[in-house]
């Protein structure tokens, strides 16, 4: 089975432009989709339109990309058991430290072109580990600055295809079902991630509320960038 | 450069599914070409069939050709091949650099060394009212200065053989010099507009309805004699604006 996994920030396109994309896909396909968000979306029933299997998770207290990793064996089953041959997983897409890409996924970031020239080189590994890069919004931003964009898109990952894409008049939409189609990697059991997740294990992450320094544990890092592990 | 005799709109379909009824437009080198019809008619999106040199793979399933063949994949993709500059009414600048910034980096881009951004300053200077200055930030430009950079930037940097220009009317920019410089030698050049000013300008206007091409009107004598007449009004207009701008009183208008 085919996994997409489609990485970027809030807003930045990703159900829009994967609504046009699953409308051109399903003429070959059967594809299911997962939408993983952390406390709340409507973004499964705007993919149930489309009358695909749609199966939604809220990651709540877990990191949502660490969630979506975690599950992917979950999400797998859903999609044989509504006999797919291709699963697509939208991330919540919240922090730029994790890229949720596996290898034997095909890894689409969607990148907001408003973000400003200078994003690309701010977003880290879901973008400098994907495999395909959507630009959208470049309706709203002269053409100048979107061969900018373009061009930093390319200094952080080089290798990849990029698409200009438009979440709202579907322009893309054709040549992503198409990339996707092309490429013919398969999940696997033995599937590991592209990028390592953060590393920092600290009391923060297992519910500690409380602000002042000696309460915490694990591995901490100061902010002159000085990094040690606290604790027993 | 890819050397551009002429470019075909093969018709797709309208909003209902219906064939369109111009089913075959050759537009030539050196080609002024209106759009018009009204809102919602899509004349943005035959702008942006043009943009993507539309292989049947848009909503309104059209296919355009250059010089009578289908694009190569390199042509339509590649940003350093791209034939195409686009100017619309929505596109603002968002970067947060300086205009010397930005020009010398688009032009990087672009593969193109420019010695001499001031010169692309002095003619975006030509069209607007406000003049730019080269250590302005992006975003502190007026809509007038932002149009009136992005025409100067597509005319020295882009180059591009084909220009699509979607309502720029309202921008407080000479649109008639803008036009002119756009279109340069030998270009192709398509507007969207309604505006008298720049559709009488057009040799030929394609009429837009429900999605599809309608048909071809092709301009009259008199047309042009009032499209000449437009554009003196037009540059009266730019000047009172700027009176008013800088808190002057009008005494007599006489145009
Ligand atoms: N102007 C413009 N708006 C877009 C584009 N793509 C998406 N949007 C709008 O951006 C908003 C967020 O889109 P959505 O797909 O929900 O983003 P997600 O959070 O990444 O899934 C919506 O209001 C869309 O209509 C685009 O290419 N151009
Ligand atoms: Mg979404």
């Amino acid at each position: 089975m085919k996994l997409i996994i489609v990485a970027g920030t809030p807003g930045a396109g990703k159900t829009s432009i994967l609504l046009h994309t699953i409308k051109i896909l399903k003429q070959s396909y059967k594809p299911s989709v997962v939408k993983i968000d952390c406390l709340n979306t409507d973004d499964d029933k705007r993919f149930a339109k489309l009358d695909v299997p749609v199966l939604l998770g809220l990651a709540k207290d877990m990191c949502p990309d660490h969630f979506s990793i975690y599950n992917i064996q979950e999400m797998i089953e859903f999609a044989n058991k509504n006999k797919s041959d291709m699963l697509i997983m939208e991330t919540a897409g919240l922090c730029h430290r994790c890229a949720p890409y596996t290898n034997n996924s095909i890894g689409v970031c969607i990148i907001d072109a408003t973000s400003g020239p200078n994003n690309p080189t701010k977003v880290g590994p879901f973008l400098s580990s994907a495999d395909i890069v959507a630009i959208t919004k470049g309706d709203i931003i002269s053409q100048a600055e979107r061969e900018i964009f373009r061009e930093r898109i390319l200094e952080v990952n080089p290798n990849c295809k990029i698409i200009d894409m438009n979440g709202i008049s579907g322009q893309g939409a054709a040549e992503l079902a198409n990339m996707i189609s092309k490429i013919t990697i398969c999940e696997s059991k033995t599937d590991s991630l592209r990028h390592n997740a953060p590393f920092s294990v600290c009391t923060l992450c297992v519910g500690e509320k409380r602000v002042d320094k000696k309460h915490h544990r694990g591995l901490l890092r100061k902010m002159d960038g000085f990094q040690q592990y606290i604790g027993e | 450069m890819h050397i551009i005799e002429n470019i075909t709109i093969i018709g797709g379909f309208d909003k209902k599914g219906n064939p369109e009824i111009i089913t075959e437009l050759i537009v030539n080198k050196g080609e002024i070409i209106g759009i018009v019809g009204p809102t919602g008619s899509g004349k943005s999106q035959l702008i942006s069939d043009i943009e993507q040199l539309a292989q049947f793979d848009t909503s309104s399933k059209r296919q355009i050709l250059i010089n009578g063949k289908t694009p190569s994949y390199e042509l339509r993709n590649n940003p350093r091949k791209k034939m195409v500059a686009q100017l619309s009414q929505n596109m603002n600048f968002v970067a947060d650099m300086t205009v010397t910034e930005f020009l010398t980096l688009h032009a990087k881009c672009r593969g193109k060394s420019i010695n001499d951004v001031g010169k692309i300053i002095t003619l975006a200077n030509e069209l607007t009212g406000e003049p730019i200055k080269q250590n302005d930030n992006l975003t502190i430009l007026s809509g007038g200065q932002s149009r009136a950079l992005m025409v100067a930037d597509v005319a020295i940097i882009s180059e591009s053989p084909i220009v699509l220009i979607d309502e720029i009317e309202n921008a407080g920019i000479k649109k008639y010099e803008a036009l002119e410089l756009l279109s340069g030698q030998g270009k192709i050049v398509l507007v969207v507009t309604h505006d008298p000013v720049l559709a009488l300008t057009s040799q030929k206007r394609i009429f837009m309805k429900n999605g599809a091409m309608q048909g071809i009107i092709f301009s009259t004598v008199e047309e042009r004699i009032a499209s000449e007449k437009l554009n003196i009004i037009d540059k009266n207009m730019l000047v009172l604006r700027e009176k008013v701008r800088a808190g002057e009183t009008i005494t007599n208008i006489n145009f």
